[in-house]
């Protein structure tokens, strides 16, 4: 019963969002702020349905209810109770059910802040958030119905996916999610000002902590990702530039230059028309990530079934959403007043910079990820393009952008000096510089790229320092003092240099990885393998009998120069339902650094193949991307952000905001 | 600054910008990009030894050899030819003779490969794509025999 309810829920959810759509923009259009009223309610109560839909296939989860198609699929009586748990969103049904939820999530949370949004921009709002809601539970309740029966029931179900049944699958995808959809709020805002034809610096103020909160969760998302096939592959890599990774990554750059610019909007009342497109790009990208994952034009471990009418549906809501928001944006654009225009070397200036590289940086990545499939939809050559491509193009375009950034982050507002901002920068230009030539010198005639990239992550975490430092304390100043005065800076600064000292942080792990030692050997029990200045020994090999796997496991004793450091475990798991083998990766960390070991087949002879990797402050990699989100939350407690403030009295001019 | 130079400026940076990353792309798609070819292609467009290619086929039954170290060789086939394959490392856990797998590497004669990448399927339902198309191609597909059971 829950289950056929669940899906009902889901159906009048569609039918609630029907009006959501249509009767706030009529009110909006007529002013009429009873019809404009609508939309925080009927918002509210499609959370309400589609939150009620998702507990009830959950439930049908928990239960093991084997006449639901999509429980028979992809659970197991046996499974434990965390994967049945996030298995709910580890098949396609479940996680666009997911996707759903965090969108009117968020539709009733800009419901909900009311106070602080004006009637007409909210109404907007909530029916452009409802078109959205409308084209994802007619492609869910049309092509991948998660409440479907089977008749007769199944005895016994065919098991999650091995790969997925980790905890990775629990935390990964909803902060993806929230991050993807999260931006679909700043693409409803963006909507509804071009639908209003106005927009101005309140706008701006309102997007912003939306646009942040989002930032954050897929910069969490993506990291978590990241370091979920970093141990769960077993082949050691962090990033591989495939397809599916670029999907979550283009929104990322575009979201990060979409922050960045609702800055400059917000302080300058500047760079309007381009911040509205660059949020209704961003949330494009967004969409064109879940066409890209969930159509099933790329073989990942992503894309769950593969079914051409998924893809053809996908591709629609694509189109018609891209298309429409283009098209308003062309149609109405050059309406809006345009900002003013201000001096290049400035902190707008700087920011303008940031944009320019970001979204270069992330059309490279378009075309490198696009590319192959339109080149073989036209020609049917298939060609792929990998980590060269990517590492080319790039590299040199971010760069640049991380050089500049201290920089730009010390510029002024309005007029900003420049020798005067690079003569407060050239303490830490200096150590960085000189910290990189210590490095050269010692591993003298190793990768270049791991010192050179080092000294940009330095030069990355001073600078941010630096800025928090120089604007609390100049000579003289007592600590006590300059204390005070730094935890009295806005929080929008802390959060700034914060994020930017884990954008350091991550490149100092990237670049390390070039010190990286990688050996391949095949071991007997007490035999040894060598990789660099570490080295391991094979202890012995346990069969072990689980739930739902049985494994071998592998224990292996690590040395470092000689010394025991511990030991780790190495798994070959053959996950019984699916009859589908794994590989469990061993890890020992040591400091900010990881020994990484994976196992492979054992051979005849009783030996079996160990592939063994150093990674020197491998863990800095995502370590930086926490510091990263961290620093955009900070950003959001700041006072003028934070959801629900009042406005700031009129009689202060829109100037007097204490530039940062 | 007047305000057209400030814009000229302006322009004048992002068309730098985008020149140099064009540039870049369009390099880096002369030199970086890698062809996918099956045993039978590398015969038919008579591929030149040493270029980077990904091959895809079946592993051929009974031709995997492995020796000391983790060299392990293999033949990677369709219904028209067959390719000695080398590999140093440790083989994807879906990686089974008579399984489609992709090999990235570089080709060294006009029948040995050396692999420095071999990717099997990520779970049991599927064929890597190209590999399944290039089968297809020659009708040698044999239908989605341990396909997943469609939903529905």
């Amino acid at each position: 019963m829950l289950v056929e309810a669940g899906h009902f829920a889901l159906a009048l959810a569609l039918g609630l969002s029907l009006i959501q759509f249509l009767v706030p923009l009529w009110g909006a259009r007529a002013n009429d702020p009873v019809l404009m009223a609508v939309a925080p309610t009927t918002a509210v109560a499609v959370f309400a349905c589609i939150a009620f839909s998702f507990l009830a296939l959950t439930f049908a989860y928990l239960n093991s209810d084997f006449s639901v198609l999509n429980v028979v699929q992809n659970s197991h009586s046996a499974k434990p109770l965390i994967y049945k748990i996030s298995g709910v969103w580890g098949n396609h049904e479940g996680s666009m059910l997911l996707w759903v939820l965090i969108l009117a999530l968020f539709g009733a949370v800009v419901a909900i802040s009311r106070n602080s949004i004006p009637m007409r921009l909210q109404a907007n709002t909530l029916a452009v958030q409802a078109a959205v809601t409308i084209a994802f539970l007619l492609f869910i309740l049309t092509t991948s119905n998660p409440f479907t029966r089977v008749v007769p029931a199944a005895l016994e179900g065919q098991d999650l996916n091995p790969l997925l049944q980790d905890p990775g699958l629990a935390i990964h995808p909803p902060l993806l999610y929230i991050g993807y959809v999260g931006f679909s709020i700043s693409f409803a805002f963006a909507c509804a000002a071009l639908i209003d034809g106005r927009i101005d610096a309140v706008w701006a103020r309102i997007v912003r902590p939306w646009t942040l909160g989002a930032w954050a969760f897929l910069t969490l998302g993506i990291a978590m990702g990241s370091y979920w096939a970093y141990y769960e592959l077993g082949w050691g890599g962090w990033w591989f530039w495939d397809p599916v990774e670029n999907a979550s990554l283009m929104p990322w750059l575009a979201g990060t230059a979409l922050v960045h610019s609702t800055v400059v909007m917000e302080k300058r009342d500047a760079l309007k028309v381009w911040t509205i497109l660059l949020a209704i790009l961003t949330f494009s990208l967004s969409l064109l990530g879940t066409f890209l994952v969930r159509s099933g034009v790329l073989t990942s471990v992503h894309s769950f079934a593969v079914d051409p009418e998924r893809g053809t549906f996908i591709l629609g809501i694509l189109i018609l959403f891209v298309g429409g928001s283009l098209a308003l944006f062309a149609w109405r654009a050059p309406m809006l007043k345009q900002g003013g225009l201000f001096a290049p070397v400035s902190r707008e200036g700087a920011l303008v910079v940031n944009n320019l590289f970001l979204a270069t940086a992330c059309a490279t990545v378009f075309i490198g990820t696009l590319y192959p499939l339109a080149l073989e939809v036209l020609t049917g050559e298939k060609i792929s393009v990998g980590a060269p491509f990517f590492n080319f193009t790039f590299l040199p375009l971010i760069v640049p952008l991380l050089l500049l950034l201290p920089l730009g982050q010390t510029l002024a507002w309005k007029r900003g000096n420049f020798l005067g901002t690079a003569q407060r920068l050239y303490a830490v230009f200096g150590i960085s510089l000189l910290a990189t030539m210590v490095m050269f010198a010692f591993t003298y005639g190793g990768p270049v790229a791991a010192p050179l990239g080092i000294g940009l992550g330095l030069y990355l975490v001073l600078g941010s320092l630096n800025e928090i430092v120089s604007r609390a304390w100049s000579k003289g100043t007592p600590l006590a003092v300059a204390w005070r005065k730094a935890r009295g800076l806005p929080r929008s600064a802390w959060g700034t240099a914060i994020a930017h000292a884990g954008v350091g942080l991550t490149v100092i792990g990237i670049a390390a990885t070039a010190w990286g030692i990688e050996a391949i050997g095949s071991l007997k029990v007490g035999e040894r393998l060598k990789g660099g200045d570490y080295e391991v020994r094979l202890e012995r090999v346990i069969p072990r009998v689980e739930a739902n796997y049985r494994e071998e496991a592998a224990v292996l004793t690590v040395f470092g120069n000689g010394r025991e450091l511990g030991t780790l475990e190495t798994m070959k798991r053959l996950y019984v339902t699916r009859g589908m083998p794994t590989t469990e990766a061993g890890i020992l960390t040591i400091g900010l650094g990881q020994v990484y070991a994976s196992i492979g087949d054992a051979q005849p002879d009783g030996s079996i193949g160990v592939r063994l990797y150093h990674k020197p402050l491998v863990l800095l990699i995502w370590i930086g991307s926490l510091v990263m989100a961290i620093g955009g939350g900070i950003s959001l407690t700041d006072r003028r952000l934070r959801i629900g403030a009042p406005a700031p009295a009129k009689t202060m001019p829109p100037n007097a905001v204490p530039a940062e | 600054m007047t305000r057209k130079q400030r814009r000229l400026t302006l322009i004048g940076v992002a068309g730098c910008v985008l020149a140099v990353a064009l540039g870049l792309v369009l390099y880096a798609m002369n030199d970086t990009i890698v062809f996918f070819n099956s045993p039978a292609d590398i015969q038919a467009k008579s591929v030149q030894p040493g270029t980077r290619i990904r091959l895809g086929g079946l592993v051929k039954e009974g031709s995997v050899q492995r020796g000391a170290d983790q060299q392990i060789t293999f033949e990677v086939m369709d219904a028209e030819a067959a390719i000695k394959v080398n590999y140093k490392g440790l083989l994807p856990d879906l990686f089974r003779e008579g399984q489609g797998i992709v090999a990235e590497g570089i080709l060294e004669s006009a029948s040995v490969f050396r692999a420095d990448s071999v990717l099997a399927k990520h779970d049991e339902n599927y064929m890597p794509r190209e590999v399944a198309d290039a089968l297809k191609k020659q009708g040698h597909w044999q239908g989605e025999a341990d396909a997943a059971p469609k939903t529905q």
